[in-house]
């Protein structure tokens, strides 16, 4: 009996496959697209459509007494790219960047690792205090390191009642002062990163570098090392993009006297007015930042793709 | 003189004995297998060996050295892992050579060796393959070659078959047993899988909730078990409920109102008799009745359940055209003496 009914459910199968359509592989499941509709429309609006105006206003003239005209021309860029003046602060947002994901992976790779290898109470609750800084506006954090940082602030006072300098460090509008505030604002990120790339690791294959005779140094150097260097370099991506574009903590730290390219787009929109300039100043920044970001990325996935697929 | 000394090792876990002063000696040479159900510390052992874990007391000595006393990176054994472990940044012929390197063996000679083992696991076109691209039995086989290349003086397997399919476990099982003869290393085989144990060890090691229950060889410990877990464990077993009494000079036990003589050394009292599936046969004359609940065709073999006075029983008969029970058929079966065991205690106890 049961025999026949699956026999006869066979062939209703043969039925439909054979009565369906040859052309249905062809017509598109319209779920997907209507699914991400309302995140692409977000994604539209808010992203794709101002950074078009941007664009578009980079290519405007500006005047003192004429106000932003309605031309077409390349002269905002030119400007950037003949003015020293500009020249100066570009390579002074790069170098800060770079120097914070150095920092950044300097520091925080060694945190994630020591952090896995720590137990339970404690694991959580340093992985907590890595990450709180995360669930603190940045601004009162920035405000919290020129406490610190003034000449009068916590660590030149220490520093001098114990008689290590003379004189006050200056920190405050200097780009040491803004690399160390950055790198504790971005340090977290890197953290994560590397944490996630040490969690596909397997525990035992320390343990199988250490029985051939590997020493725990050499574990680290040899095994360890090379299978979090993607996440390394991802979270390096991060940091530096965002070390590049940071705004609040260079403006704090580093004052109107220290500017980066993100004041800078800044200044010119609100202090002189020449939205225009500003705009370019904008678009340049993230130009250079999207192809240090891609270039890196391509790097990586060359360099790795043996290890991780 | 024992070439691996394990002596009283214990590990507490907190309040939890996950080995309890674990003695045991290992020849030179020898392929033994610790076996036993998941938890009954088998793994540990292994670990405590290889100076992954501290033991909580007891000694270890490998060719009359304490062993102990080294780190692991110093012990010179040679671990394969249950999941390889293999370095994925790593071509499978720098995972070989990763070893050799640590010993600062010269690059001629490196290459030489790390060709050479990759060949013994049948590899040797597969060097420059990166762990990835190879399929579960390949990466075992690597895992092997890296442990092996060394020349350790004691290979220490855990659970090495485990992720492999049936077919490719059997396998690696009989390449195991060659290559073990061919190399002649002392190995240590942890293991869940009976069958396993029993096709590879020269002797095999059960052990149960820490503490050891039986060594012997494979099949000295199936014929022979020491307890009714051993019994069960290696194996279909059954356990009857019986009753042991001494009649004068001659011990006897009783089950489901048939008596079978047993040693003198056993208590009176409640008996558990144990007697393999496959050794038990339907008898005309006396024996234990009882009905068949089911039958199963299973190919080369038949198995039947019988409900017996004494408890369930199961009977394996050849499939060899003799005329059997059918189901719900009044049936006697009976055994020779000399294949059953007995044990003091009951069923419910061991």
């Amino acid at each position: 009996m049961t025999a026949v009914d699956s026999q006869n459910a066979m062939d209703a199968g043969l039925a439909t496959d054979t009565a369906a359509p040859p052309a249905k592989p062809e017509r598109r499941n319209p779920t997907p697209y209507l699914l991400s509709l309302p995140a692409l429309a977000l994604f539209a609006v808010l992203l794709l459509v101002p950074l078009a105006m941007t664009l578009l206003l980079s290519l405007n003239s500006f005047g003192f007494y004429t106000g932003i005209q309605d031309v077409w021309q390349l002269g905002n860029y030119t400007d950037i790219f003949t003015d020293s003046y500009f020249h100066e602060i570009f390579l002074r947002t790069f170098r800060i960047a770079f120097v914070v994901t150095l920092l950044s992976a300097v520091l925080g790779a060694p945190e994630a690792y020591i952090l896995r290898r720590m137990h339970s109470p404690w694991r959580g609750l340093c992985l907590l205090i890595v990450l709180g800084p995360l669930l603190i506006s940045v601004v009162s954090r920035t405000l919290g390191w020129a406490l610190l940082f003034g000449s009068t602030g916590i660590i030149n006072t220490a520093l001098m009642s114990v008689g290590l300098i003379a004189t006050p460090i200056e920190f405050m509008y200097t780009e040491t002062g803004v690399i160390i505030a950055l790198t504790h604002v971005l340090v977290p990120f890197m953290v994560l990163s590397v944490w996630a790339s040490l969690q596909r690791l397997d525990p035992q294959v320390e343990n199988a570098a250490m029985s051939l005779g590997a020493k725990p140094f050499t574990v680290l150097r040899r095994v360890v090392l090379p299978q979090v260097v993607p996440g390394i370099l991802s979270g390096s991506i991060i940091v530096f993009a965002l070390a590049a574009s940071a705004f609040a903590t260079p403006a704090i730290i580093g004052g109107r006297r220290l500017k980066v390219a993100a004041t800078l787009a800044y200044d010119e929109f609100l202090n002189t007015l020449n939205w225009p300039l500003g705009a370019a100043v904008a678009i340049l920044l993230l130009v250079a930042n999207v192809v240090i970001i891609v270039g890196c990325n391509r790097l990586i996935e060359r360099r790795y793709k043996q290890v991780f697929e | 003189m024992p070439y691996l000394v394990l002596d009283k090792l214990t590990k507490r876990f907190g309040q939890w004995l996950a080995v309890d002063n674990l003695s045991l000696t290992v020849e030179k040479g020898e392929l033994i297998s610790l076996l036993g159900p998941s938890g009954c510390g088998k793994t540990t052992t292994l670990q405590m060996i290889a100076g992954f874990l501290d033991p909580s007391g007891g000694r270890v000595t490998l060719d009359g050295a304490d062993l102990l006393a080294k780190k692991p990176n110093e012990r010179g054994l040679g671990i394969v892992f249950q999941s390889y472990a293999l370095f994925p940044h790593m071509t499978a012929a720098e995972n070989v050579a990763f070893g050799l390197e640590m010993r600062g063996i010269p690059r001629a000679d490196r290459d030489r060796r790390v060709r050479e083992a990759l060949e013994l696991v049948g590899l040797g076109a597969f060097g420059d393959r990166y762990p990835r691209r190879m399929s579960g039995g390949q990466q075992q086989r690597v895992a092997l070659a890296r442990a092996m290349v060394i020349k350790p003086n004691l290979l220490l397997l855990d659970e090495p078959l485990s992720n492999l399919d049936a077919k490719m476990r059997e396998e690696m099982q009989i390449e195991l047993r060659r290559i073990q003869r061919t190399v002649g290393t002392t190995m240590i085989l942890v293991t869940h899988d009976q069958a396993e144990a029993m096709a590879l060890s020269d002797r095999v090691v059960i052990m149960n909730k820490g503490k050891v229950e039986q060594v012997a060889a494979p099949q000295d410990a199936y014929d022979n078990p020491a307890s009714a877990f051993v019994a069960n464990f290696l194996g279909r077993t059954n356990l009857l409920q019986g009753t042991v009494r001494h009649d004068g000079g001659a011990a006897r036990i009783d089950v489901a109102g048939t008596a079978w003589p047993v040693g003198p050394n056993l208590p009176a009292g409640p008996g558990v008799l144990t007697v393999r599936p496959e050794k038990v046969s339907f008898v005309d004359g006396a024996g234990v009745s009882g009905l068949v609940q089911a039958r199963v065709f299973q190919g080369t073999q038949w198995l039947f359940e019988i409900k017996t006075e004494a408890g369930p029983l199961t009977v394996i008969r050849q499939h060899d055209g003799q005329v059997l029970p059918a189901e719900n058929e009044r049936v006697t079966v009976g055994w020779r003496a000399e294949d059953m065991r007995v044990m003091s205690g009951s069923v419910g106890g061991a």
